[in-house]
């Protein structure tokens, strides 16, 4: 996926501007800012949700916007932030959406969809809750169901809003572990919005800081996570050290 | 780890097997219609008479084919219809309180009706097309102030279909008052619903319009499952959202003008049928879909009978024994929509 000077206005008000991002095959990018940055905003641009004012958007380079829905739904999936159930589905229903792009007009899900929704429900821990009404699960057991329905949609690119906000720190390493394997295994390209700069400098093969609607830094996780970048965006000062273990930059609240 | 998961993932085969079912719960359900009335006729005397077996001339007879059949068929569509209705609103919308009825479409629908009548326009075409385009206005209307943003609150749709209700009802009123027109005076009943007009010819449009629109929708429930979810979630997921949404609802004003030019305003029955089934079985409109329409049809060919039995041998208006049913069943989901819906 490749974006060309992406600008995207409410109203007025430019939330992005000027926006370039490369995103190669088997790539994790982690987008971080603050609040109001754009960075959601960013996301649903490339999940063709919104379209830009500016700039242009290919996948495999074609146009994103010439693709019909159930096509683009194939390549890249999405998890939001916000997933509102007015109606009870049980979680594999839930994943078997999932299936969606798949699937022809008035076709059943088969023995082979119903197997991959079970896989994906397997590799987000969440196979026990496959029978459970979406309303009873909590919101850190819903996330994974709905990662699993990104990986049931066997997409080539993964983006996801905020995936571990919900999530207590084993399930989020789990994710951020998955995430990792699947794009070393499978060639998955993901990009994910992230609040945890921790996290994300740690899985991240690249960062984009967004401050107001235009990238501020971008690059490897060491070049973008320094002190003097993060007190500039977030407007709060830190220290940033290494992890022991792994070498990659840590931020310390002082 | 214990794998603990619904094995019925719901296939064909069930959807059929309910639905066949259901159908013989219809069919059943009309013949009891079918034996109780002023008159008193046996089964035994239905089935003989819907055998064949008897004079053509058979005062019984008579009552059967030329009385009882056409406003009990009438009925089963227009009950069909409605809670067809019901249930693609309620997807549309994401809101289990929708209702034709309650969102005020019927009334629009109504209002087309009446100013054709008033305009001195045919029933045969004239007045379904106008209360049609009546149906159409208000959902435009309530899907504009509805869709302002994607989680709309239950309140601010009700309130819009009160409103909207409030003002149609005054139109019609007013047009019933001023009006010399005698055919609309006998509107009054017909307000309240009104299925005692019953007649082959209007069946033979309704029927084929009314089975037509709910195969076309059926084509539509897998992406009517997925936008319960919301109209950005659903495009994600391959969705074309702005498609879906303006046929099926085209499709749906179409159905809701002709059942309410013919029938007049039936509450709740969009309201409690597509409840029940959903309680019963699951929010997957592939199920959802003939589940709740064959069961609007039962349900009210069920207060038709009512409506015609229980002051006999005077009847009442439809409208008030669904009203009757479905005003405190409303009540009850409102109450406790809390927990669930929101």
């Amino acid at each position: 996926m490749n974006l060309k000077k992406i600008g995207y206005r409410y109203e007025k008000r430019w939330a992005l501007k000027g926006i370039d991002l490369d995103l190669k095959e088997g790539e994790i990018v982690g987008i971080l800012g603050p609040n109001g940055s754009g960075k959601s905003t960013l996301l649903k641009i490339m999940d063709n949700v919104l379209m830009p004012h500016e700039g242009e958007i290919n996948i495999w380079s074609k146009p994103s916007h010439i693709f019909t829905r159930p096509a683009f739904a194939r390549e890249v999936a999405m998890v939001a932030q916000e997933n509102h159930f007015r109606f009870s589905f049980s979680a594999l229903e839930v994943v078997l959406m999932g299936r969606f792009p798949h699937l022809k007009r008035l076709q059943f899900e088969g023995q082979t969809d119903i197997e991959i929704a079970r896989d994906a429900l397997r590799l987000t821990h969440a196979l026990d809750l496959s029978g459970r009404s979406i309303h009873e699960l909590s919101e850190g057991e819903k996330q994974r169901v709905f990662i699993a329905r990104a990986l049931a949609q066997e997409p080539k690119i993964i983006l996801l809003d905020e995936p571990t906000s919900f999530l207590d720190l084993k399930f989020k390493k789990e994710i951020f572990r998955l995430i990792s394997n699947l794009s070393k295994d499978k060639g998955l390209s993901v990009v994910l919005v992230s609040h945890d700069i921790d996290l994300a400098a740690h899985y991240c093969h690249r960062l984009i800081m967004l401050k107001n609607g235009t990238i501020y830094a971008a690059g490897a996780p060491d070049e973008v996570i320094t002190a003097s970048n993060i007190e500039y965006v977030y407007e709060c000062p830190v220290l940033v050290d290494n992890h022991p273990l792994s070498g990659r930059p840590r931020i310390n609240l002082v | 780890m214990i794998e603990r998961y619904r094995e019925d993932i719901l296939t064909p085969a069930s959807v059929i097997t309910i639905s066949l079912i259901l159908l013989a719960v219809l069919a059943l359900v009309t013949a009891i219609s079918l034996a109780l009335g002023t008159a008193d006729i046996s089964i035994k005397d239905i089935f003989n008479i819907l055998m064949g077996n008897t004079v053509s001339d058979d005062p019984l007879r008579r009552i059967v084919f030329r009385i009882r059949l056409p406003r009990i068929i009438l009925a089963g569509l227009v009950g069909f219809a409605l809670s067809l209705g019901g249930v693609v609103f309620q997807a549309i919308l994401r809101n289990p309180l929708a209702d034709p009825f309650i969102l005020g479409v019927s009334s629009g629908s109504a209002f087309g009706a009446v100013i054709a009548i008033a305009l001195g326009f045919g029933f045969a075409v004239g007045v379904p097309v106008m209360s049609f385009i009546g149906a159409l206005l208000t959902i435009y209307l309530v899907m504009m102030i509805g869709a302002r943003n994607i989680g709309v609150e239950s309140s601010t749709i009700l309130l819009t279909g009160v409103i909207i209700n409030a003002f149609f009802t005054a139109i019609i009123m007013f047009f019933i008052s001023v009006s010399a027109n005698d055919r609309l005076h006998t509107m009054l009943y017909w307000l309240y619903g009104d299925l005692s007009q019953a007649r082959y010819s209007q069946l033979i449009i309704i029927l084929p319009l009314v089975l037509l629109a709910s195969v076309i929708l059926y084509g539509f429930s897998r992406e009517l499952n997925i936008i319960t979810t919301g109209d950005e979630n659903a495009a994600q997921l391959g969705v074309e959202v702005g498609m879906i949404k303006k046929v099926t609802l085209l499709i749906v004003s179409l159905v809701m003008g002709l059942v309410v030019a013919f029938s007049g305003l039936i509450g709740f029955v969009g309201l409690i049928v597509p409840h029940l089934a959903r309680m019963a079985f699951r929010s997957d409109h592939r199920l959802l879909i003939p589940v709740a329409s064959i069961g609007g049809a039962i349900f009210l060919i069920a207060a038709d009978t009512l409506a015609r039995t229980i002051v006999s041998p005077s009847e009442l208006p439809v409208g008030v024994i669904t009203a009757f049913i479905g005003a405190p069943f409303f009540i009850i989901l409102l109450k406790k929509r809390g927990s669930q819906w929101t």
